[in-house]
């Protein structure tokens, strides 16, 4: 309907934009009315994502005549950005910032790095910055699941893990169990993803590769490829992180630092 | 009970903790002779919890030290330390599994197993049989007692008990007060309890403390400071 009004291609992406913004705006409204304010946070994310997805549009125009090696430039400004982010879901976590950043480094990186390298991943920067730029983002996520995760747990077992050092438990042990629920719980969006791949839902990638030409059979497989790498790079984010948080909750002498209204 | 300097387990000098802009603790000094109980009484709010807290280094303390037979514990490690210094929190925080499961973590932190045979610690604490007994169906007070054993089960030099009846029933209550009355005379076990119920101090105590606003105010004989 809105390809009758819109003639233009920007204005027809502008006025898609406006209809989608408007779809969440009555989510917005409705979590209102239960009581649920979710309508600042939305607002910003969504202006945000906005701004930051055509400012990217941009300049991928520049670099699409630029040198294969800016690309990594670009991966690693992703990876500062992810790091920054996903640590805001880990408020009062001690060192969430540099935690996530090396997470997502090593994770999304390490993948990004041995994917291209065996040429699973184009080295053609049209190629390798949105694949890897999906990488870093579900990195991302995971690693903000993972942080937000371990906070929740250890706030709401002081009492277990307190218990278990004055029993003579190093912090690592002291946090077992709930590093291990967290690093279980992030993975749930990734494994979930693999698992109703097709039956569920077609991702981005694979319907792109289909209205470009690619032959289907091909589409699906490099799809999977791709979800198999966002599951290997998130399952690495979130062992990074959690290996590198759960000693940071404590101080040198085995005090556990978060603790509720502290 | 021997009062020669050698007997003194545990000294603690201008203890003091302050957290922002409150003191929760201030210029704590005391001794704890071997085979003594010491009461810690007051207010709610007094400091009393956190004074045990900095006794086994789960909080850090902001003045002062402790000497743990006469070493700075800053100098021991922390697992070594809360190991000695073993604490019975207001909550049994037990961990999921099995009595024997939890009996068995302090060892195991360690690469030990336990000194003596479950059933027996488990006679101790008035639970014979309960070492199968999963923790998720056993009643507050049993909860409490499994607790009790469980700080046993390492051998402390030291236990802290932070009232340890505070959050039972009085059924319960009284349960538990006499299994710990039991086992620390019976043993000649070395405590310190924390407690604002007087006529409880008075029945586990030697000597007590009593706290207000962080600092001690009264300390001797059971009998003289709480009836003052």
């Amino acid at each position: 309907m809105l390809n009758f009004f819109f003639h233009s291609q920007i204005s027809l992406g502008l006025a898609q934009a406006a209809v989608a913004a408007i779809a969440a705006f009555v989510i917005v409204l409705l979590a209102r009315r239960r009581g649920i304010h979710l309508g600042k946070e939305i607002i910003v994310a969504m202006v945000r994502g906005l701004v930051q997805i055509v400012a990217v549009g941009s300049i991928l125009l520049v670099l699409l005549r630029s040198p294969r090696w800016t690309s990594g430039f670009l991966l690693a400004a992703m990876i500062l950005a992810a790091g920054a982010t996903s640590a805001r879901r880990a408020k009062g976590v001690p060192g969430a910032f540099p935690v996530s950043t090396w997470a997502i480094a090593f994770g999304a990186g390490s993948v990004i790095a041995l994917m291209t390298w065996l040429g699973v991943i184009d080295t053609a920067i049209t190629s390798l910055v949105p694949v890897g730029s999906m990488l870093i983002a579900n990195a991302m996520n995971t690693n903000g699941l993972t942080l937000n995760r371990f906070r929740s747990e250890v706030l709401s077992h002081v009492g277990e893990i307190e218990s278990a050092l004055a029993l003579g438990a190093d912090a690592r042990n002291s946090v077992a169990p709930y590093v291990q629920a967290s690093f279980e719980a992030s993975l749930i969006p990734a494994i979930d993803s693999l698992r109703s791949l097709g039956i569920v839902w077609i991702p981005g990638l694979m319907a792109g590769m289909l209205l470009s030409g690619s032959r289907p059979v091909y589409a699906a497989v490099y799809q999977f490829v791709v979800l198999a790498m966002i599951f290997a790079a998130s399952g690495l984010t979130s062992l990074v992180s959690t290996w590198m948080i759960r000693t940071r909750v404590f101080t040198p002498a085995e005090q556990l630092l978060l603790q509720p209204g502290r | 009970m021997t009062t020669s300097p050698d007997s003194v387990l545990l000294r603690a000098e201008r203890l003091g903790r302050v957290v922002g802009d409150k003191t929760l603790v201030a210029d704590a000094t005391f001794e704890l002779r071997k085979g003594e109980v010491l009461g810690l009484s007051g207010p709610s709010g007094a400091g009393k919890s956190s004074l045990l807290r900095l006794l086994n280094r789960l909080d850090e303390p902001t003045s002062g030290t402790v000497y743990l037979e006469g070493v700075d514990y800053r100098q021991l490690a922390p697992r070594d330390l809360r190991r000695k210094v073993g604490m019975v929190t207001q909550r049994p925080y037990l961990f999921p599994g099995t009595v024997e499961d939890n009996l068995q973590f302090g060892p195991a932190q360690r690469g030990e197993k336990l000194s003596e045979p479950v059933g027996q610690l488990l006679a101790r604490v008035g639970l014979p049989g309960y070492g199968t007994r999963n923790v998720a169906n056993l009643s507050g007070g049993e909860a409490q007692r499994v607790s009790f054993a469980r700080t046993l089960a390492n051998s402390p030099l030291i236990l802290l008990l932070d009232e340890p009846t505070s959050a039972l029933d009085e059924a319960a209550k009284l349960e538990v007060e006499s299994v710990i009355q039991q086992v620390v005379r019976n043993q000649s076990l070395t405590c310190i309890v924390v407690t604002h119920d007087n006529a409880q101090a008075f029945r586990l105590a030697d000597r007590a403390l009593v706290l207000e606003k962080g600092r001690i105010v009264r300390s001797g004989a059971v009998r003289e400071v709480l009836h003052a």
